[in-house]
């Protein structure tokens, strides 16, 4: 018999861990409630004062979910990038879908100058996430249109990061010509916020990144197969074209509608996979990608912890969090275990 | 040896090798009209650039030949689906692997790839496949390492394995002694004459061993610059094309030697 590990043990811990994560997160904040009062309004069940029944509901839940999605979604994303490109520096950053997305938030505050007039609907949440959405989707069409006509898969690599160029290019333009005013609403985006969703867009959000998961299914295998190299992957019946359109169609859609309600938030999927590789010590998607899901979400659910701690007053912005106290402990585990796979 | 149709796996007629683009076409052979029959062990010889990969490429499907046909099992290679054919032939290529974290176990697990689930879930069959693989290569004390603990030449004996559990009529190997010390190459090459010879597989590898490959094998192709011969090994040497592998004033093939030596 085959023996394959066994990391059910593994999974069932990180489970475990996820959920008290989970429910830590929506104890802890800037208003103290006590335990019994949150784990009840999480049920919908009685609890001793209104007004914490509208933080929990209506704040603190939905930003965990908001947490869990973003978590996973980049984390599986980067895992995704890093197995098409074999290469362990790529994320979701690198194909530039996450500066297609800033381009169009960055059209929206710093372009309505130009228009005027639109400002007041433009900077409602729903009107920047539109435009990121649009944004990263242009670019995401460009980068899809670019890897069709060339078969090269560094190449690809390589065109993405010229795009991110680019449209950091025109945002720098568009920067120099804006109001302090809107640079720094502008910046405000930048730095990533995982609270600002009501129900509605958590809905919206939720059904996207669905979208974006079930289609995982039809990559898990050939993923497996690619890490052998695209020409043992061919020759073991697997359509490179399509797995790779596939690959960047829901990695555009997780990182798109991500950065679109969440802001470009740096880090999580570069460093994620490497974390969850050296955890579990394989290659194999079938485990990985699991696990990918749910480590990611716990990072990004204690991120968000640290980012509003009880006794400080204010919110740290979240993409400060997640490289300040994630890039130090990869650093960390690189520098011991000294290797580092795709 | 009498021929037998039956036994020939891949066949190619008239066929014309080289590369397209929109511009121009460039030639690099034309009208190669080889059979390969089952359970035969086949060398290609020729110089660097001569288009031996070329060749193999285009028996794989990987590039379209400029003309002619390409047979598998009688089955014309351009109608035959990728999927189909990556049951009928397994390669072992020279690029080097990926560093990733993939035991050797599931390196030879993925030659199971054509045959598996949506999710790659391995069957009894599957297991049994991938089990009789590692005996007949002999490489059980690998099983649990991860790729990058292993030498060249044990590296290159997991990927056999991994062709082996492919389970396909026809191997093709692209130079697969180039990286490998003289002990390793030779066991190499008498790996794969008992598979052939064995488990009835045709095949086929691109070598510079010159010497080991008429020692070897079954047949012969030989890529030259006036085309493509082919014969046993004894009969090529006997009628003088081996001589045309190379066209250079310093070197000179011996028969008595059975082999290339340099001029005096």
């Amino acid at each position: 018999m085959i023996q394959q590990k066994s990391y059910r043990n593994t999974f069932i811990l990180l489970s475990i861990v996820l959920i008290a994560i989970w429910f830590l997160n929506i104890t802890l904040g800037s208003i103290h409630i006590p335990f019994e009062d949150v784990f009840t309004a999480v049920f919908n069940g009685e609890v001793s004062k209104d007004s914490w029944r509208t933080i929990i509901q209506d704040y603190r839940i939905p930003k965990a979910i908001t947490a869990v999605l973003v978590g996973s979604g980049l984390s599986i994303s980067g895992l995704l990038m890093q197995t098409l490109f074999r290469n362990p520096l790529a994320g979701p950053f690198v194909l530039g879908i996450s500066s297609g997305a800033s381009l169009g938030v960055a059209l929206l505050i710093l372009g309505s100058s130009l228009i005027g007039g639109i400002s007041a609907i433009a900077f409602s949440s729903f009107g920047m996430a539109i435009a990121a959405s649009l944004g990263a989707f242009l670019v995401l069409s460009a980068v899809l249109i670019a890897a069709n006509k060339v078969r090269n898969t560094m190449s690809i690599l390589i065109i993405g990061l010229m795009f991110g160029s680019l449209t950091s290019a025109i945002i720098s333009v568009l920067a120099y010509f804006s109001s302090a005013e809107q640079l720094q609403q502008f910046i405000f985006w930048g730095f990533g916020s995982l609270g600002n969703l009501s129900w509605n867009e958590l809905l919206i959000f939720t059904i996207i990144f669905l979208i974006g998961i079930s289609l995982l299914a039809f990559i898990i295998k050939p993923l497996n197969s690619m890490l052998l190299g695209e020409n043992y992957a061919k020759s073991l019946g697997i359509n490179i074209k399509q797995t790779r359109n596939l690959v960047l169609i829901i990695t555009s859609i997780l990182t798109g509608v991500i950065t679109a309600f969440s802001g470009p938030i740096a880090f999580v999927g570069l460093a994620v996979p490497h974390l969850t590789k050296l955890l579990f010590n394989t290659s194999n998607h079938k485990v990985l990608l699991p696990a990918v899901t749910i480590t990611g979400a716990i990072l990004m659910l204690i991120a968000d912890i640290i980012s509003q701690l009880p006794t400080i007053e204010y919110t740290l912005p979240i993409n400060a969090i997640t490289s300040l106290f994630g890039a130090p402990i990869v650093i960390w585990l690189l520098v011991r275990k000294r290797k580092i796979f795709i | 040896m009498e021929k037998d149709s039956r036994n020939i796996v891949l066949k190619t007629n008239a066929l014309e090798i080289g590369y397209t683009s929109k511009k121009s076409i460039k030639t690099i052979t034309k009208d190669i009209n080889i059979t390969l029959e089952k359970g035969a062990f086949i060398c290609l010889l020729g110089q660097n650039g001569i288009g031996k990969s070329t060749l193999l490429r285009t028996l794989t499907k990987v590039q379209p030949q400029i003309n002619g046909d390409v047979f598998i099992n009688d089955e014309n290679l351009n109608s035959i689906s990728q999927n189909e054919l990556s049951k009928k032939i397994s390669l072992v290529l020279t690029e080097r692997l990926p560093e990733s974290n993939l035991t050797v176990l599931e390196i030879i697990a993925l030659g199971r790839q054509p045959y598996t689930n949506w999710i790659g879930k391995l069957t009894e069959v599957d297991i049994e496949k991938i089990e009789s693989a590692i005996t007949s290569t002999n490489i059980e004390h690998l099983k649990h390492l991860k790729h990058y603990e292993l030498s060249d030449g044990q590296l290159q004996k997991v990927l056999i394995t991994r062709a082996l559990a492919q389970n396909t009529d026809i191997i093709i190997l692209d130079e697969p002694t180039a990286h490998l010390d003289v002990q390793h190459t030779m066991e190499t090459f008498q790996l794969l004459k008992n598979l052939a010879e064995i488990h009835y597989k045709t095949i086929l590898i691109s070598t510079h061993e010159i010497n080991l490959a008429i020692e070897t094998s079954d047949t012969l192709l030989l890529m030259t610059e006036k085309g493509l011969f082919t014969g046993k090994p004894l009969d090529l040497i006997e009628n003088g094309d081996i001589k045309k592998l190379f066209t250079s004033n310093t070197i000179e093939f011996n028969n008595s030697k059975k082999r290339f030596v340099l001029k005096n």
